[in-house]
């Protein structure tokens, strides 16, 4: 982060083309060689309603949503006008809330745009907001424009967003060579020239007709690798295919629905399945079906869906079928809050089903991490003939970062695993009556090659039930404690083989020889780094773990991380302490050394709030800055 | 030796073959029905010419889901009412496959209920065959979804308030290209009708009678079982969607008072399976999934072909 940064919040209803918006303009600043991260909030409703994006922009690297933001682009809910009655009759204050929801946020110093075709000072003080007092109260540079007039007048009202772009670009000062060049790169004809027009048109007439107040330019930057701009929802999606998923099945659930969609567009093309099936006891079923017939296959819900999906994960382990499915979480218990994150979800990823719980969990932090470790996810699969779950939440699925374009350019990865081929399974062990031995008791790592339905002399019976080696049903106690001891035994042979790549996902931050630690898993990881930094300079001893790998869980990295710290912050979006309770469960000994400081109001955390939670937890008081938070002090104290 | 050579196996088979060698006895109850249908289940097979291997057998959980424990074939046997979502996803998977899918009432109308609309729906090219004896069996006794009104149980003293399911017009609406009932008293039907049914291509379901000597004894005195096909009373068009509606609505109306009719209620030829149908729109590739992770001449798309839309 410098001081330079830029974080740009447009805010509208549901339906009005904030999205597209905001990522056209986060593209711009990305080609214009700065560093992007964008942050999504939004209204489990289709049209109107408050909904806004953040872009962050800096020259330094960004990895999480900013302290608040400074510019503000207010542009109203455009759904809140009745189209029955007169076109300016509008539902309560509905059309106020894109400005007035935004305030509180806004950095003293920031800018703000907003449609004076939208709103006028009338219906501003008649909802209560006295703008000019609170913007004198904070310094705010206040910039009423038509932009609802001036898109009518050169093309359409619904382009309205492109006057604020273009305003934007004016305030800023910045060039509007890259946005244009997007323009073209998504539309064409008229709707392309109106856009132009109206991007210039608000761009020269607020250079012109309004005098600034403030004078805060755009950063700039110049990064010369190849950027591409890139969602949680992508990085997952490429990392399976790359990978070598060639069948998904799902049912659409906010926000798993992000990487089932971009699976079934790209899916045919390069040969594979997409089914969108009944419910997700089905989808995780067919993904089951398929991959037991020799296919790479992936399912995935959000919580309650993921809930159905309990019976076939009980199975995969049991059949020890490959089968790779996301979690992406949102705010629970039950439906909860469909559009907000949360990470509450890891108690039920993690234990869900019968029985003692034979699956791989990973959490991806970021968009690399969403790539690689659905790569691996697919890997530790088949190899292992395991279920491995990838649970992310709603925070990476919207989010977008530019990352290096090399980044993605890898080979792909047909390997299916451990599976025989039909002069193998000729050769491998069989039963004295013939019978192959699918799951027999001693082979090496655990895990025993399988053979596919439609392979001459391969059959094998695969069921739920415990079975002997053939796959028949058995509840011998002999073989019973042997499947169990070799299924179970393979978490530790992933667990050493994890450790041994390259590159580890526990992820550190910070001096080696920090006094306090700070750790965390999933989403937040980026947000508790920027907080470190934040802190370090603020003259704190402090350093920070992030933790990818839930299960098999990372002991020795993580053992060695408590260790070398006075005590331990765990930060987590849950209010259970769900990621310290696991933490604790595996580390034992070390669990009076954690404490946690929490959130579950539906938002990702600032890197401010880890600042001020950390403050508190070395202080050992226990009052928090903010009441959507919550600090749990370590035991030992 | 090709990757999935059991499905170019166009050898004699004998139902021997479908025995297996080394599991224990059957643990149905002496006199059964469900011996009824894995007789003819075996007797069915060599009659379509298919072997052990490149059949693929997925059952569900019950007296019935055992059915792949005494059938020697590829098998899977999953979990109560799940049967079809995993068949139908193998077929996809490698359409070259036998693939049959069996459950009972309970699993088939019941619990997985939705699963089946759905696959009737689809039209997937599998058999699916459910073991119809109006009564949960291994749990000890208790009311199904197709046991009469009135029906006493331990889960309905004082008598079952409900209508039953109605398997052939539930099975008809919902899209199935065959639809057929046989009973384990007719062995000889049974065969013909599963061999009919394996070579179907589309979805082919057959509502199976069987009894239930130890836990519904009535289903036993289902008398006299008349074959549709064979009775001059019953003269109707099974390719006809109405007369084979109004034929399956006098099947079941008969079923609990005293006449059971049997044999094939509605067959379309014509209309093409739903492997054929996501081809025909670009869903699927013509070759099957599963052989290309065997092909070393395979061509793997990259993600970084994708990327010029991130750019």
């Amino acid at each position: 982060m410098t001081d330079r940064e830029l974080m740009w919040r447009i805010a509208g209803g549901s339906g009005d083309g904030i999205d597209s918006t905001s990522q056209n303009f986060a593209k711009a600043l990305m080609r214009a060689g700065l560093c992007v991260f964008t942050h999504r909030h939004y209204p489990s409703r289709i049209r109107g309603g408050h909904t806004y994006v953040e872009v962050r922009a800096d020259d330094a690297p960004v990895r999480s949503r900013g302290n608040g933001f400074n510019f503000l682009l207010a542009l109203g809910d455009s759904f809140a006008r009745n189209p029955q009655a007169d076109h300016d009759t509008i539902y309560g204050n509905e059309e106020v809330k894109p400005l007035a929801e935004n305030l509180d946020e806004l950095n003293e110093g920031g800018i703000i745009v907003y449609d004076e075709g939208l709103l006028d000072e009338e219906t501003l003080a008649a909802a209560g907001v006295d703008l000019e007092a609170r913007a004198e109260e904070n310094d705010w540079h206040v910039y009423p424009l038509d932009l609802r007039g001036l898109a009518r007048e050169h093309g359409r009202e619904v382009m309205r967003n492109t006057a604020g772009v273009g305003a934007t670009a004016a305030l800023l000062d910045m060039d509007l060579d890259h946005i244009e060049s997007l323009m073209e790169d998504a539309m064409s004809g008229e709707i392309l020239e109106a856009n132009l027009e109206i991007l210039e048109t608000a761009y020269e007439s607020v250079k012109a007709d309004y005098e600034f107040t403030h004078d805060w330019r755009a950063p700039t930057g110049d990064h010369d690798e190849q950027q591409v701009l890139m969602s949680g929802s992508n990085a997952i999606a490429y990392g399976a295919m790359d990978e070598g998923c060639r069948f998904i099945s799902g049912y659409p659930m906010t926000p798993w629905t992000d990487v089932f969609t971009i699976m079934s567009q790209h899916l045919p093309a390069v040969g594979g399945v997409s089914e969108q099936v009944e419910d997700e006891i089905a989808a995780a079923a067919l993904a089951l079906g398929a991959s037991h017939a020799g296919v790479k296959a992936m399912s995935g819900s959000s919580g309650g869906g993921f809930a159905l999906m309990s019976e076939p994960l009980g199975l995969a382990e049991m059949t020890e079928t490959p089968l790779v499915l996301v979690e992406a979480m949102r705010a629970g218990p039950s439906t909860g809050m469909p559009t907000k994150p949360e990470q509450s979800d890891l108690e039920h990823v993690l234990y869900t089903s019968q029985g003692d719980s034979t699956r791989v969990v990973f959490a991806p932090a970021n968009i690399r991490e969403s790539y690689e470790q659905t790569r691996t996810a697919f890997q530790v699969a088949y190899n292992y003939q395991i279920p491995v779950v990838v649970v992310y939440d709603q925070k990476i699925q919207g989010e977008l970062r530019n990352v290096d374009e090399a980044f993605f350019d890898r080979e792909p990865n047909p390997d299916l695993g451990a599976t025989l081929t039909e002069d193998e399974i000729a050769e491998a062990a069989h039963h004295s009556s013939g019978k192959f031995q699918r799951f027999r008791h001693d082979p090496e790592n655990g895990v025993s090659p399988r053979s596919i339905p439609g392979q001459q002399g391969g059959r094998f019976l695969a069921t739920g039930n415990e079975h002997s080696p053939e796959g028949h049903i058995s509840e011998s106690p002999t073989n019973r404690v042997a499947q169990v001891n070799r299924r179970l035994g393979k978490l530790d042979t992933i667990r050493s083989e994890l450790d041994e790549r390259d590159h580890s996902h526990q992820t550190t931050h910070g001096p080696a020889d920090a006094e306090y630690g700070i750790m965390t898993w999933g989403s937040q990881q980026g947000t508790v780094f920027e907080a470190v930094d934040r802190l370090r300079e603020a003259g704190h001893s402090v350093k920070a773990l992030g933790v990818s790998d839930l299960m098999p869980y990372p002991e020795a990295e993580v053992t060695e991380f408590v260790e070398s710290v006075e005590e331990c912050l765990v930060v987590e979006m849950n209010a259970t302490a769900q990621f310290r309770g696991l933490t604790q469960k595996e580390l034992g000994r070390f669990g009076p050394r954690l404490a946690s400081l929490l959130k579950y109001n539906g938002e990702p955390f600032e890197p401010r709030e880890v600042v001020e939670g950390f403050e508190t937890s070395i202080d050992g008081e226990s009052t928090l800055p903010h009441e959507s938070m919550k600090f749990v002090p370590a035991a030992g104290d | 030796m090709s990757v999935f050579s059991a499905i170019d196996d166009d050898r004699e088979i004998d139902q021997e073959e479908f025995t297996p060698g080394i599991e224990p006895q059957a643990t149905w109850c002496p006199g059964c029905g469900d011996f009824g249908v894995l007789k003819a289940l075996k007797q069915a097979m060599p009659d379509v010419g298919r072997t052990p291997d490149e059949t693929l057998l997925v059952t569900g959980i019950g007296c019935s889901g055992k059915l792949s424990s005494y059938f020697e074939s590829y098998g899977f046997h999953s979990i109560h009412g799940r049967s079809l979502p995993v068949a139908r996803a193998a077929k996809l998977a490698n359409p070259g496959l036998e693939v049959i899918a069996a459950g009972g009432d309970g699993d088939g109308y019941g619990i997985g209920g939705n699963h089946f609309m759905h696959t009737a729906r689809e039209n997937h090219d599998i058999t699916y065959i459910v073991f119809n004896n109006e009564i949960f069996g291994l749990t000890k006794g208790q009311t199904s979804p197709t046991s009469p009104k009135g029906h006493k149980s331990k889960t309905q003293p004082h008598g079952s308030a409900k209508d039953p399911v109605r398997p052939l017009s539930l099975s008809l609406t919902s899209g199935s290209s065959y639809v057929a009932r046989t009973a384990a008293v007719n062995p000889n039907q049974a065969r013909e009708i599963l061999a009919e049914a394996i070579e179907h291509d589309g979805f082919a379901h057959i509502d199976f009678l069987t009894q239930c000597p130890t836990w519904n004894k009535d289903a036993k005195e289902y008398v006299p079982y008349v074959d549709v096909q064979d009775s001059e009373d019953y003269d109707f068009d099974v390719t006809d969607r109405r007369e084979a509606a109004d034929m399956m609505f006098e099947a079941e109306s008969k079923l609990h008072e005293g006449e059971v009719l049997t044999g094939r209620f509605y067959v379309d030829g014509d209309r093409p399976s739903y492997g054929a149908e996501k081809r025909a729109v670009g869903e699927m590739p013509e070759e099957p999934l599963a052989e290309r992770y065997f092909d070393e001449d395979a061509e793997w798309e990259r993600s970084a072909d994708l990327l010029h839309h991130h750019r």
